[in-house]
């Protein structure tokens, strides 16, 4: 086949080469720029340093998310080098005219939850963050991954960073999906089948009618979490849903300009008969209800299997059996039953308006369990106040829980919201490595219903049960 | 941030046999709290290093004084994970200036060759032999040539030959790095820009 079929990742991607370098990386064009208070100030330093400034200002957007508290947000910061990096951050984007959603901004939040609800994410664009899951925003149809500091560096003084292209992975997911199991449990899955290096050197597409029918937000969900199977990031493409959900955000284009926009992301999708380097097959059907034992996220199976065997994995047993000494679990023990201490539900794969629902569906009616301590945290202050109009916040104050403030919280435990040594919790976020959630702390990565269920029952509990 | 110019490093190796080490161990998201790049090898591996109480953990190879030198070499999989380049600081920082594994993490890759490391990708059968030669004798030499982009284990001879790109060797052989390049095209980037829809 000599034509020209090219994948949706090909399309986006040539689009953005400067310059081609040969026996080297591409010099490629970034779009949108995201940063926040812990992987930029370095490289503002560095600006300072060379004595070159920032390129185009209007394409970098600063919020802050890492180290913020989650609760008082109106009084100072009390850890001083949390306070010192948020400061950095509000003074290197005035000095170089940087749009800053800072701590107690209207629209401040998570970095990947406040770019798409603002209409600052769009199909077709690259987008790059000093953090890795800005493959979240793939969910649009962008080209976006998680960039270093020395390339945070780059994108501000030249709009650009080297980068050799990826090779091309597409994964398929077909069927319909059963009761109770959600795109944080598709995403879990995949994971688990591709192993937490399955994807490394890869760009993924996902495609099938699962994801055609997924909302924008599990959609993010999915491709948030590309990068815990080595990926650099994975993408989806835009259709009336991904339209729609554009359509009148802030920072959408309007009028004329909406228009031939709307035209040329019609183009964004995989040609018939296009190549890719690596392709899998999934069937929904197969897909239950999904919670991790190890740590790291292929480590993790449908929630009603016994913990598998070292044998029965890909990697080292020594590796293995470090990890399950990690978590204090055996092999061949059942996940249903074990009795959990913490509930995390929020941070960029899970931190939107739909998760709180999915969480509440559960949790109406019922009350929190009481050897469980829930940490709930909208990923933005817009998803907080939606939180409040459904009447979510009502439900969940019924139950005995309480909401925070946004920010990304004790998906990486950088502010005081850690778990305990040897303490077990639910999380809804990305990564359960060791000490991710606050030193010794052992994760269960899982959904929003897994999260529920766990928290109205104090162990691990199959949501299905209670649907 | 200028770094060493790598080109030929013949040192003992530290080993640590595991896999998938993410960088949230090489350096947990607590210490990242830093304005400047300053200290991050004081933290590296902090929580297999050292116990709550900031002791040193004995069985951890960075506190075992029969283990030192300029390479590290980890399992497969090694710098999956979080994209903060502070664990290629921390490694860097510590005095490390190589990095060895059958398999390493896209970011960390990244990170690593934009600050003077060199992560070096082996065969896993190659890597076994690197681990089996440290454990018959912790002083055996490993000698990276990043010109011939060779690696042999100095006892034994035995060598194996690794990928790098020509761009990112002229660089590290050199000491640039991209921003200069990037630098130098600012007026093809402009003419780019003016083209962009968004």
């Amino acid at each position: 086949m000599s034509n020209q079929a090219s994948t949706l990742f090909d399309k986006v991607w040539d689009a953005h080469v400067v310059r081609k370098i040969e026996d080297g990386p591409d010099v490629f064009f970034i779009d949108r720029h995201f940063i926040h208070e812990v992987t930029s100030p370095v490289a503002f330093l560095g600006l300072e340093t060379r004595g070159i400034g920032v390129m185009y200002p209007e394409r970098t957007f600063a919020t802050a998310d890492h180290n913020t508290p989650t609760i008082n947000q109106h009084l100072p910061v009390a850890d001083p080098l949390s306070a010192n990096q948020l400061k950095a951050l509000e003074s290197n984007a005035a000095k170089y005219g940087i749009s800053h959603w800072g701590l107690g901004h209207a629209r401040n939040g998570i970095v990947h939850v406040v770019g798409p609800e603002n209409g600052i994410t769009l199909p077709g664009m690259t987008i790059v963050c000093g953090d890795s899951h800005t493959s979240t925003h793939g969910a649009f149809g962008a080209i976006a991954f998680g960039i270093g500091t020395s390339e945070v560096e780059m994108v501000l003084s030249s709009q650009c960073i080297m980068q050799p292209k990826p090779k091309k992975m597409r994964v398929n997911v077909n069927g319909q999906l059963g009761k109770g199991v959600t795109p944080k449990d598709v995403t879990l899955y995949i994971i688990s089948k591709l192993t937490t290096a399955g994807a490394t050197g890869y760009f993924v597409e996902y495609a099938g009618d699962v994801f055609e029918n997924m909302s924008m937000e599990g959609r993010m969900t999915v491709c948030n979490m590309s990068i815990e199977m080595g990926a650099r990031g994975g993408m989806i493409a835009p259709d009336e849903t991904t339209f729609a959900y554009i359509n009148g955000r802030e920072q959408a284009p309007k009028g004329e300009k909406w228009d031939k926009a709307l035209a040329y992301w019609k183009t964004l999708k995989t040609d018939e008969g296009a190549v890719f380097d690596k392709e899998y097959n999934f069937d929904a059907a197969d897909i239950e209800p999904m919670i991790t034992y190890g740590t790291n996220p292929g480590m993790g199976q449908g929630i009603t299997r016994a913990i598998p065997t070292s044998d029965q994995v890909e990697g080292g047993k020594a590796t293995y059996d470090k990890s399950l000494n990690y978590m204090g679990f055996h092999e061949n023990e059942n996940m249903l039953g074990k009795q959990i201490d913490y509930v995390f539900i929020g941070s960029c794969t899970n931190g939107r308006i739909e998760d709180f629902r999915a969480f509440a569906s559960i949790v109406k009616g019922r009350k929190k369990a009481d050897n469980v301590t829930a940490w709930i945290v909208p990923g933005s202050h817009i998803v907080e106040a939606q939180i409040k109009e459904e009447g979510i916040l009502d439900i969940l104050t019924e139950a005995g829980f309480e909401l925070r403030q946004p920010g990304c919280s004790a998906c990486l435990a950088m502010n005081d919201d850690k778990i305990p040594a040897g303490k077990y919790a639910v999380s809804t976020s990305n990564r359960n490595f060791e000490g991710r959630q606050g030193p010794g702390a052992r994760t269960l990565l899982a959904s929003p219903l897994v999260a529920a269920a766990a928290a109205v029952t104090g162990v691990v509990t199959d949501p299905r049960t209670l649907l | 941030m200028a770094y060493d110019k790598f080109t030929i490093l013949k040192s003992s190796a530290v080993p640590l046999p595991i896999e998938n080490v993410d960088t949230d161990q090489i350096i947990p998201a607590r210490f990242l709290k830093a304005t400047k790049r300053e200290g991050f090898g004081d933290n590296l591996f902090r929580d297999w290093r050292y116990n709550g109480d900031d002791t040193p953990k004995q069985d951890f190879v960075l506190n075992n004084p029969i283990y030192s030198g300029k390479i590290l070499v980890g399992g497969r999989n090694f710098g999956s994970g979080s994209s903060r380049e502070h664990a290629a600081w921390a490694i860097y920082d510590y005095g490390f200036r190589c990095v060895i594994s059958s398999f390493f993490a896209d970011i960390f890759k990244g990170n690593s060759l934009n600050i003077g490391i060199l992560p070096v990708q082996v065969s896993p059968e190659f890597l076994n032999k690197i681990f089996e030669a440290i454990e018959a004798d912790p002083n055996a030499e490993l000698e990276v040539n990043l010109p011939e982009q060779t690696i042999t284990i100095v006892s034994t001879g035995e060598k194996e030959s690794f990928d790098i790109n020509g761009y990112k060797k002229h660089n590290l052989t050199n000491g640039f790095d991209d921003i200069d390049y990037l630098q130098a095209m600012k007026g093809e980037i402009k003419e780019f820009e003016a083209e962009r829809i968004f």
